[in-house]
């Protein structure tokens, strides 16, 4: 079953620069898909398109079987309490404790006085507390978030998009500011959890290696359009230089100079 | 250049400018008929009638207790000032961010208000809001209030867009609604600093509220006022001191309280 269709997006922030360019692809339900590319080649842009986080210019993301794009304020709330998020410096509110910041996924469920005032149910604290123990961290449910270290903040902000049963999880970079050894962890729980739980997980990432381990499917992005789609064992090497074309004829002209 | 030049053409540049310095404080003072050479002068004489005149003698003790009642009155004015101001503020705020800002129309609406109350020195606002509430306390309190609006307006913009932008984008995305993003991340992570520049506004308001008083006529500032126009200058020194005393143990206390916070 198709989950997210991105039919020919475009998406520009002023007249001159073009930052999406007719994108399209589909995304299955349960899929494991990584995008990767260039800084600055439209991955961000493309994952805060599919739940409107920055508004959609050109084209159709279809979620679910809704146009995300043609969405009312409340249509759009609901939709995005369906679509958890994650980011690369975890996004958390530093001055909370982590069973907080994990409830504030809950938000979205909630009118705006039950949250204001944190009328949260026992079922979703023992949900929380679940999620906690599940990623490794419950020891550290009462601390404040700034206490931790990034890879278990991390792990609190996977926990916040995972409480709020989504369908589809959107990763921008979750490791890129973490070390080789907490990136693994991070890896290793986003892709088993999500497995379990069939949830799509989008993930934009840096690194080929690690988008080639763990995803299904991968989606080369380069000057915000896609130059790859098919699964992992079809890069080669010859699409991993278009993707990263720039970097590879910077570096030719370098070493021939 | 060689060094030898580089140095020498340094050597010249600053022997200009000490001369174009000394040029223009020499017009200025033969203009506004200002004679520096007296003025230094005068300085020993002004210390020993300062220290002659404004001492604090055993009678003027007895009028302690009137000048604190009056010292109080404008501290808790500078208080409630200060906290009606805050309400407002948060709301301005709030509105001005470019993280929390709902619409251009309110957040240039919000600006405009925090620089138009903040570019009027609150002197300027007291004498301005004399004129439609006359001499009394209300007109004090509204002169604070329009400078700590304008003081607090600004801080809190610049609080809310450096402190809460990325828990702000988080809790968007969980489909949150705006007030729960205003109540759960951006509340809580501005509050510590949003609470030290109500302090400081406190403190900067008892200061403000002295001279304020001096104007409209309420308050430490009326005393400060009275004694001086009596010649009274031993109250007058007992008024300064019993001012700067509480600055002192406000800041103190603020100070105290912000380590705790932050």
């Amino acid at each position: 079953m198709t989950l997210v269709e991105v039919k020919n997006l475009g998406k520009s922030y002023n007249a001159q620069t073009r930052v999406l360019k007719g994108v399209s692809f589909e995304v299955e339900a349960g899929e494991f898909v990584s995008i990767i590319g260039l800084s600055g080649a439209g991955k961000s842009t493309l994952l805060r398109c599919v739940n409107r986080m920055v508004e959609i210019d050109e084209g159709n993301v279809i979620f679910d079987g809704v146009d995300v794009g043609s969405l009312n304020k409340q249509e759009l709330r609901k939709m995005r309490t369906n679509i958890g998020m994650i980011f690369q410096h975890y996004n958390l509110v530093p001055r909370l404790s982590v069973i907080e910041n994990v409830l504030h996924g809950r938000l979205g469920y909630k009118t705006t006085l039950q949250g204001v005032f944190n009328r949260f149910t026992e079922l979703e604290k023992e949900h929380a507390f679940f999620l906690l123990e599940k990623l490794g961290i419950a020891d550290h449910a009462y601390k404040r978030c700034d206490q931790l270290s990034g890879g278990q903040q991390q792990r609190v902000g996977i926990a916040r998009s995972l409480i709020q049963e989504p369908k589809l999880v959107l990763c921008d970079e979750p490791i890129a500011s973490l070390d080789p050894n907490s990136s693994e962890i991070i890896m290793d729980y986003l892709k088993s959890i999500t497995k379990e739980l069939n949830i799509a997980c989008i993930v934009n990432l840096h690194q080929v290696e690690i988008a080639c381990s763990y995803s299904d499917r991968i989606i080369g992005l380069s000057k915000g359009t896609v130059v790859f789609d098919g699964p992992s064992f079809m890069l080669t090497s010859a699409h991993t230089d278009e993707i990263y074309r720039t970097k590879t004829v910077e570096t030719r002209k370098l070493v021939t100079v | 250049m060689n060094e030898k030049a580089m140095r020498s053409q340094r050597k010249w540049q600053t022997i200009i400018w000490v001369a174009i310095i000394i040029t223009f404080t020499y017009l200025a003072s033969d203009i506004t008929n200002f004679n520096i050479i007296h003025g230094i002068a005068t300085l020993p004489n002004a210390i020993t009638w300062i220290f002659s005149n404004l001492t604090i003698t055993p009678e003027t003790l007895e009028r302690l207790p009137k000048i604190l009642e009056k010292l109080a009155e404008t501290i808790l004015m500078s208080i409630a000032a200060t906290t009606t101001a805050t309400i407002f503020s948060l709301f301005l705020g709030l509105m001005g961010s470019k993280t929390t800002g709902t619409s251009s129309v309110l957040g240039v609406f919000a600006r405009f208000i925090a620089s138009v109350a903040r570019n009027i020195p609150v002197v300027a606002w007291a004498l301005i809001l004399l004129l439609s509430f006359g001499q009394n306390s209300m007109t004090g309190y509204l002169a604070l209030f329009v400078g700590s609006l304008g003081f607090l307006t600004r801080a809190f913009i610049e609080t809310i867009d450096e402190a809460s932008h990325s828990a702000v984008e988080a809790l968007r995305a969980t489909g949150s609604t705006y007030f729960q993003i205003v109540f759960k991340a951006v509340i809580p992570q501005c509050l510590p600093q949003m609470i030290s520049w109500i302090l400081f506004m406190i403190e900067t308001n008892i200061r403000s509220a002295t001279l304020v008083g001096i104007l409209t006529g309420t308050g430490i500032g009326y005393s400060f006022d009275l004694y001086y126009k009596t010649l009274n200058y031993n109250a007058v020194a007992l008024v300064t001191f019993v001012i700067v005393i509480s600055v002192i143990i406000i800041e103190l206390m603020s100070n105290r309280i912000r380590k705790v916070i932050l």
